[in-house]
């Protein structure tokens, strides 16, 4: 059923990588992709896959877990290899039969590709799998909050993101009572071509959207009398503090940093 | 001398209608006084006005005419907007679609947030608010995980937190299981006893009204009875011609005293009726 | 005679292999008989809804059989098909899954699905508006243009329509007034009187569920824990409050009055049997 599925792919736990502030981690994770953009041999990214590998320890999120992640864009991953591997011009050819030339380059350029996404990817997980949903968004407004000199609607694109993630549940669950309803009349959502298929889609979406409206102008009401009046004055029960943990993981972030820099200077 | 929580003077209100139809008003020349801290309860049938007063309390609708004055206060007033919404805080029937987050403890901060209270004052009212409906354990929880009794109650924390002085709530109970209808009435009734805030109780549940100090009955935007719930239920006939009917157990001691008997009529609660039964049938 | 519906020993597991698992029914054998008004109670998270969804194909049981008219449901393809239309099912607010431009159109949509011809369609939503109480005016506009309760009927209408063998309605006055109820738990017995259909009315409402069934079925914890007449079973009133469930009011009263010392029958559930048994007990002396 639709309501089985996991979303915002948090796990809770209580471990170092959990504790620390969504905004360092969030920062972090930019960081290490800065990194992985700068890494240009096997010794840099050696530092790097071993950086990824202490963190996940520490998280005690399955390995497996993780790895299932890579699962829905393994296509595109082997897909971008293939191509490195076969248009990469070099001088070095390893192979050549017909008119397709593997060279030394191209080989190293789609091991390269391969980790810079596959590690890429792990590292953005482990930052949903570590961080609430809600925590998330409480870290990015507050990163982004100079943003709202240039009148960016920081507070309100935070405020709608949070909602979204409350209703999300209500609105998967919803789904499933309507299209059980409309098959208790003999909606037929399994045959026909495409056009038939995406007009049975009618009887779902329409009562769909309407309860959405409602339920909008409802919360709207609700929370009008709990007296929301915007972003202006508004205070937080948690406000986010970094602390001793966030300055470690900054100098750690800092360092890692550093090293692919000064490996990339050194030509590794 | 108690004092006042609503004054409710000659108001009238109508929803802006369709444009080839005229208005039909709710309220026309409605008045109505609700006493602080009392429990009041106000029935009718679908229709009848009752959500819409609901809503003019405090301000979420404006009265067309007349005037609602909450704690002494004109709703009309926008400068006043918020300090009415603080004292007087609602809650509404689908629990679904009053709850802001995902985390319980964090929607009921929403309203001191909104409010900006002091982030450690904040912790200490979703607590203290939790505690007061029963569910301080389930702070860390997902609300769409919890039943309807609960999420009601989270609801009720989260106005609670606004340290309000009158709880109105519109047909709480209508989508609740016994259990939770329940739970939730007996939330409400032991505000009112234990903390003396104001509750409004909107309601078509006979039985629900049948807990509160006084029972308000409405009919087209208009008071038809006002009284304690043993005089109001009582009337038999009149809640019959306005399509409502009174608890099963006043309709019983009224209907036996039709046979010639003199029972009490305001023995509403089925242990006050199985007592005045008893009284009169023991042998 | 063979029930219309019946399940041997139905068993669902949700979310099986899972930490979410949760076994919902745990083996029920529960059978509706022609033309009956049976009515469905127990709590939240008794199994009941996930039984009702089981009788007409929504779901598929872990273990055990469904039939109709003595045949598996799951036997073939077609019949599994066909028994979506011969077991119609409401569900609880159903009032949100209209969709059409108009009520008719709204109500039509069972029929048309069943392949019907224009001619019959048009005959069957006014036989089933009818039945509801909707008004030919009603019938043109909007169902967002109706009052709540006009589209609950509405949505009931749509499955009436279908002309079922089993109505089966999922707490079917939810959040309706007790004048609305009442009217249209009236127009339910009426249709199920005149189309000799049997009726399926899962509800918490002790004192509706006495109103208009004639049997009584109570699950508790994913199994059937009492059935039968409404006397029969309201004769276990204590019971029932330790299962979870409201007893009517008048019950109430009576389970008080035994405990009180007085010789009373606990099976009354009505204001009438109520008045007529405390009548007899007084002789008509008031004191």
């Amino acid at each position: 059923m639709l309501k089985d599925i996991t979303l915002g792919q948090y796990f809770p736990g209580d471990t170092a990588l959990h504790r620390l502030d969504p905004r360092t981690k969030t920062i972090l994770v930019i960081v290490y992709i800065v990194a992985l953009f700068l890494a240009v041999s096997y010794v840099s990214y050696a530092v790097l896959l071993a950086a990824l590998a202490a963190a996940i320890a520490v998280s005690k999120v399955r390995p497996k877990v993780l790895l299932k992640s890579l699962k829905p864009i393994l296509i595109l991953m082997v897909l971008t290899a293939v191509l490195n591997l076969f248009y990469t011009r070099g001088t070095d050819v390893l192979v050549s039969f017909w008119i397709i030339t593997i060279t030394r380059e191209g080989l190293e350029n789609a091991v390269f590709m391969l980790l810079r996404i596959a590690m890429l990817i792990l590292g953005t997980f482990l930052l949903t799998y570590t961080t609430s949903p809600i925590s998330l968004t409480d870290g990015l407004e507050r990163l982004l909050r100079p943003l709202k000199k240039i009148r960016v609607p920081v507070h309100e694109l935070s405020m709608m993101m949070c909602i979204a993630l409350r209703f999300i549940p209500t609105l998967l669950e919803e789904t499933d009572k309507i299209i059980s309803a409309q098959k208790a009349r003999g909606a037929d959502f399994e045959t026909g071509n495409l056009i038939r298929r995406a007009k049975a889609l009618i009887p779902i979406l329409v009562p769909l959207f309407i309860s959405s409206f409602r339920r909008a102008d409802e919360l709207a009401t609700a929370m009008e009398c709990r007296c929301y009046h915007g972003g202006e004055g508004r205070t937080k029960m948690k406000e986010l503090r970094y602390a001793r943990a966030d300055a470690i993981a900054f100098a750690l972030g800092g360092a890692l940093l550093a090293v692919t820099i000064v490996l990339r200077t050194m030509g590794l | 001398m108690s004092n006042t929580a609503f004054t409710i003077q000659n108001l009238r209100f109508s929803y802006p209608g369709a444009e080839d139809m005229p208005d039909t008003p709710v309220f026309d020349g409605l008045n109505l006084t609700i006493e602080e801290g009392s429990f009041v309860a106000v029935v009718g049938h679908n229709g009848c006005g009752k959500s819409t007063l609901a809503k003019l309390l405090n301000a979420v609708l404006l009265p067309c005419g007349g005037s609602v004055i909450a704690y002494g206060m004109d709703t009309k007033d926008e400068k006043l907007l918020l300090a009415i919404r603080k004292r007087v805080g609602m809650v509404f029937q689908n629990p679904d679609n009053q709850i802001v987050s995902n985390v319980v403890e964090e929607d009921v901060a929403f309203a001191p947030e909104n409010l900006g209270v002091e982030p450690a004052e904040i912790r200490k009212r979703v607590d203290d608010a939790l505690r007061r409906v029963g569910m301080y354990e389930y702070r860390n929880h997902a609300p769409h995980l919890l039943s309807g009794g609960q999420k009601q109650r989270i609801a009720i924390a989260g106005v609670l937190a606004m340290q309000p002085k009158c709880i109105v709530l519109d047909e709480p109970t209508a989508m609740l299981d016994p259990q939770g209808r329940k739970e939730v009435l007996e939330t409400i009734e032991r505000l009112c006893r234990e903390s003396g805030m104001t509750v409004v109780l909107i309601t078509h549940h006979m039985d629900e009204a049948i807990r509160a100090d006084r029972v308000i009955v409405m009919t087209s935007g208009k008071v038809i009875a006002d009284g304690k719930p043993g005089e109001v239920f009582s009337r038999v006939e009149l809640l019959r011609e306005n399509r409502l009917t009174a608890p099963d157990t006043a309709q019983l001691l009224y209907e036996l005293n039709r046979e010639g008997y003199s029972l009490a009529l305001d023995a509403l609660s089925p242990e006050a009726c199985a007592q005045t039964l008893a009284k009169a049938f023991k042998v | 005679m063979t029930p219309i519906l019946e399940t041997k020993n139905l068993h669902h597991v949700y979310s099986d292999g899972t930490p979410f698992r949760h076994e919902a029914l745990k083996g029920v054998d529960f059978a509706v008989q022609r033309g009956e008004f049976l009515a469905l109670i127990g709590h939240t998270g008794s199994g009941k809804s996930t039984l009702v969804q089981h009788l007409n194909a929504l779901l598929k049981p872990t273990d055990g059989q469904v039939l109709f008219d003595g045949k598996d449901i799951w036997s073939d393809k077609a019949f599994t098909r066909a028994v979506r239309f011969r077991v119609g099912l409401v569900f609880q607010y159903p009032e949100y899954q209209l969709f059409e431009e108009t009520v008719f159109a709204d109500i039509a949509f069972g029929p048309k699905n069943m392949g019907l011809d224009r001619d019959e369609i048009d005959a069957r939503v006014r036989r089933a508006a009818e039945f509801v109480g909707l008004s030919e005016k009603a019938l043109r506009k909007s169902p967002f243009d109706l009052s709540g309760g006009n589209r609950r009927r509405a949505a009931i209408a749509g499955v009436i329509a279908m002309e079922p063998d089993v109505l089966i309605l999922d707490e079917p006055t939810a959040g309706l007034d007790p004048y609305g109820s009442e009217q249209l738990l009236e127009n339910l017995r009426r249709w199920q009187a005149a189309q000799n259909s049997a009726v399926v009315m899962v509800t918490h409402s002790m004192e509706e569920a006495a109103a208009c069934a004639s049997r009584l079925v109570v699950m508790a914890d994913g199994a059937v824990k009492m059935q039968g007449e409404p006397k029969a079973v309201f004769a276990h009133a204590a019971e029932l409050e330790r299962l979870g469930l409201d007893v009517p009011q008048i019950t109430k009263v009576f389970l008080r009055l035994r405990e009180l010392g007085m010789d009373v029958d606990t099976s009354v559930f009505t204001v009438e049997q109520a008045k007529a048994a405390l009548l007899k007990r007084g002789e008509g002396a008031p004191c």
